[in-house]
Parts: C-alpha cells; sequence; structure tokens
C-alpha cells in the first residue's frame, strides 16, 4: 500500500486483516473503517470470538476435527455406527458429509492430502493416528472420501497400499457424474471411472 | 504471446493451486509459449464443466482468454488423460516427478517445443502396461540435452583427455565425466562405474526404442539413478521434492503387480 495511515492502531488493523486470504488492502481499509463505525460491543464480540476460536478450538484426538470437546460429539457419540471410519482431507468436509444425514459412522481428518510436487508427504498428513485407530479390531469398514483430484487419488493409493494387510474393508467414494450433470460434457476421467463404478440397476 | 484476444494451444498441466472459493491457478506447458500460468475459473464447482478437463498431468488443446494478469482458460479438450496412470501409485509418482522437473528447470515464457514433446511421450509411456525401468533416466538425459545441460560423457572435464574404459567419476559442478586424475579438482564428483558410462552414452546417442530393450541389474539401476538425481539437484540448487515421496514409497512394501527395477 502506497499511503499508510498515520494512527498507528488503525494501521495495525488493516495490515492484520490484509493477511487474511482474499482479503486485498482496499477490503482491508474497508473492513477497519466500518469496526471503527461500529459500536463497541459488536467489536469486542469479534475481538473476543477471535480470541475464543483460537483458544478453545482444538484437535479432537481421536479423528482430528476441529471441537471444543476431547473427545469431540461425534466420536463420543453413542448413536454413531463405531466399526466405520469415513476418512476425509479437511474438517469442512465432514460438514459437508454431514448435511446429507446419509452417514452414522465415525470420521478421521487428514488435514491435507499428499502432493509430491509441494513436498507433502504421508508424514505431514494424520496418517499415522489413522492407523492408531486400527488397531483394536472395532473398525471394519474405512471409506476412503479424499477429493476426486490427483492429489486426493495419490492419497486413496496411498492409505490402501498402508491399510491393504490389516484385512479391513477399505471402500471408495462413488466417483463419477454429478447430479444435473450432462454425459456429453464429462470429461474423460470422470467418464471412465463412472463406468469402472458401475451398479446393478 | 498472441496478438488476439482469444488464443489456441496445446497444454500440459503440470500444477494447479487452489484460489479463492471455487478457481484454480494451473501452470501449463505448451510448445510455442513455454511455461505460463493461467487462471480455471469455477472449476472447483462439482458442476464445472471444464473441472475434469484441466487435472495435473493433462494433454489437452486449451482456449484463453487474455486477461489482464492471468489468461483465461475458456475452454479445454483432452486429448490424453493418461489414465492409468491415474490408477498405480508409482506411475502416477513417475509421471510428477517429470511434470516437477519440467516446472522446476522452465523459465517463464521459454519455448521449448522438444521439452514439450519429451514430456507428453514420457507420460505416454508410463501409462502403458509394464514401462521400462528407463523411463525417467531417458527423460532426465534428454530434458538436460533441451536445457543445454548435456553431460560431457567423452571427455574429462577438467583435462580434456579421452575417457578410458575403466571406472571414472562424474562430476556435476564439472558437467560430466572426471578421469581419476582430476579427482580433486573439481568441488562436487561421484564414483562412476564402466557399465553406468556406457548406459548413459546409450541413452544419449539413441532413440526410446533402442533404450527400452535394455534390462539393468539393480544396482546399476540405483547407481544411475543417484547420479542423475545429484547432478539435477546441483543445477536446481534444491531437492526434487517429488523424489522424496519416491524414495518413502520405495521403502515401503510394494504391492505384487509394481515392477521390480527401480525406474
Amino acid at each position: 500500500m502506497d499511503f499508510v495511515c498515520p494512527v498507528a492502531p488503525v494501521a495495525r488493523l488493516i495490515e492484520e486483516f490484509h493477511k487474511l486470504p482474499g482479503i486485498g488492502p482496499k477490503s482491508a481499509q474497508r473492513l477497519t473503517y466500518y469496526l471503527l463505525r461500529m459500536p463497541e460491543a459488536q467489536a469486542r464480540a469479534l475481538a473476543e470470538a477471535i480470541q475464543a476460536v483460537k483458544e478453545r478450538v482444538i484437535l479432537c484426538s481421536v479423528c482430528q476435527n476441529i471441537t471444543d470437546v476431547d473427545p469431540c460429539a461425534i466420536c463420543d457419540g453413542q448413536e454413531r455406527d463405531k466399526t466405520k471410519i469415513c476418512v476425509v482431507e479437511e474438517p469442512l468436509d465432514i460438514m459437508a458429509l454431514e448435511r446429507t444425514r446419509a452417514y452414522n459412522g465415525l470420521y478421521h481428518v487428514l488435514h491435507g492430502v499428499i502432493s509430491p510436487m509441494d513436498g507433502i508427504g504421508p508424514e505431514e498428513l494424520k496418517i499415522g493416528e489413522l492407523l492408531a485407530r486400527l488397531k483394536n479390531g472395532e473398525v471394519q469398514e474405512v471409506i476412503l472420501a479424499t477429493n476426486p483430484n490427483l492429489e486426493g487419488e495419490a492419497t486413496a493409493m496411498y492409505l490402501q497400499r498402508l491399510m491393504g494387510p490389516l484385512g479391513i474393508q477399505l471402500t471408495r467414494l462413488a466417483r463419477g457424474l454429478s447430479v444435473g450433470g450432462d454425459l456429453e460434457y464429462a470429461d474423460e476421467i470422470t467418464l471412465a471411472r463412472a463406468l469402472e463404478g458401475r451398479q446393478e440397476f | 504471446m498472441s496478438a488476439g484476444k482469444v488464443y489456441k494451444t496445446e497444454a500440459v498441466v503440470l500444477k494447479g493451486m487452489g484460489l479463492g472459493e471455487a478457481d484454480r491457478i494451473l501452470t501449463l506447458y505448451t510448445p510455442n509459449y513455454g511455461k505460463f500460468r493461467a487462471v480455471a475459473k469455477g472449476v472447483r464447482r462439482p458442476k464445472s464443466k471444464l473441472g475434469g478437463h484441466v487435472e495435473p498431468l493433462t494433454h489437452s488443446v486449451m482456449m484463453l482468454a487474455r486477461g489482464r494478469n492471468l489468461d483465461i482458460i475458456t475452454q479445454s479438450q483432452t486429448l490424453d488423460s493418461f489414465l492409468s496412470l491415474r490408477n498405480d501409485l508409482w506411475q502416477m509418482s513417475c509421471a510428477i516427478y517429470a511434470a516437477e522437473l519440467v516446472e522446476r528447470f522452465s523459465a517463464e515464457h521459454a519455448e521449448n517445443y522438444g521439452i514439450f514433446r519429451l514430456l507428453v511421450e514420457t507420460l505416454r509411456r508410463l501409462s502403458e502396461p509394464s514401462p521400462s525401468g528407463l523411463v525417467l533416466r531417458y527423460f532426465e538425459i534428454r530434458l538436460l540435452d533441451f536445457l543445454g545441460y548435456r553431460p560431457e560423457l567423452r571427455e574429462c572435464v577438467v583435462c580434456r583427455a579421452s575417457i578410458r574404459p575403466t571406472a571414472n567419476l562424474f562430476s556435476a559442478s564439472g558437467g560430466g565425466v572426471l578421469c581419476p586424475l582430476c579427482q580433486v579438482k573439481e568441488a562436487v564428483f561421484r564414483d562412476l562405474s564402466l557399465d553406468a558410462l556406457k548406459v548413459l552414452r546409450f541413452m544419449q546417442d539413441e532413440d526410446y526404442s533402442m533404450v527400452a530393450k535394455v534390462r539393468l541389474q539393480a544396482d546399476l539401476s540405483v547407481e544411475l539413478e543417484y547420479l542423475l538425481r545429484e547432478y539435477i539437484c546441483y543445477l536446481l540448487e534444491r531437492e526434487v521434492k517429488s523424489a522424496t515421496f519416491m524414495d518413502s514409497l520405495r521403502k515401503e512394501k510394494r504391492p505384487q503387480q509394481d515392477r521390480v527395477a527401480a525406474t
């Protein structure tokens, strides 16, 4: 930014907003000036909410999901099916899957995906924690729900290699055509996978 | 870059990076414009028509529109998605390695048609059933050629004497073979067996169809791999990240359908 506001606290807040993803210098300025005009109680509530998130949100020691209680509500839930674990890349994926209400098992968050070119290997992900959960013999099925892109597939194949010998049923979320989509526009990879995964109708 | 507002180009997607909520910035490698980045808008949404056509390691024909910063991909038609690569973890890692080398070595907008063809051919070879163990070594030797880093394999890089048919040394800092007498005169060097020298020369001189027929013993494969890796890391002044992943894959138990020789 060319012009820095001479009022130090304002300049500092603009700089902090600017660090957030998708917030450029103009947005940072707009947010700051909006906050200046906001009632103090509201601004304080925002500051406290930010603090609370950092202080009270932790990772569930079992499934690595974000939570404020350990173990998280899902891992602890009595009505959940403890024989299934659905492995996802990020906590937001759990939110998406839970919205379907079609799954009653447990989850595991890897916090990333294998991306060799970016130097992200298995050691950077929560894979060890997943393997530890499979030791007690309770889990019968592991559902691989990483994204259907190159890195997601690499991660799924890597996990398959690791977990193959354990004798647990390994399944992969169906990959194929989107509802509302058109066969004509679908790409080759999607179509091939949709054909591979075809089922009795 | 083309003068018109919209242009067409063949491209291999080297890598992608998420941008905002639904977009991706792709690094493309093209025959005429070299390496450059472009935006694929909305591809992370499930209903995107463009989405699957711009996956990394896809060879396509694309239409792009000139943008202020980055050009925007408007259409993409897949020529080859190298499907079998995507179903095999080892082959996929090899392909990612090849893409990473092209990405790291190429300056933006530097046209190099030889490298483009080499990359496409290498991806194709890796997606064949049971590819030769030398696909990546051949790729590396040819890539170094196209980049102007062709290793000197006939004369000692220090004293210029003809190399004799015995054990010699290879020097990354010297860019080629060192005779045993000149060992201390280069900063970086390693042992080079006579067999390894012969294979390197063979790969420099012959077509891939000839190289593919060669069957190497495991320790010769390994020698070649580490020699070329050291040279490449010296030139790049950094490690090749996907090579680290390939190493970790090899350390773990391989399932029965994998090949025996190191690729």
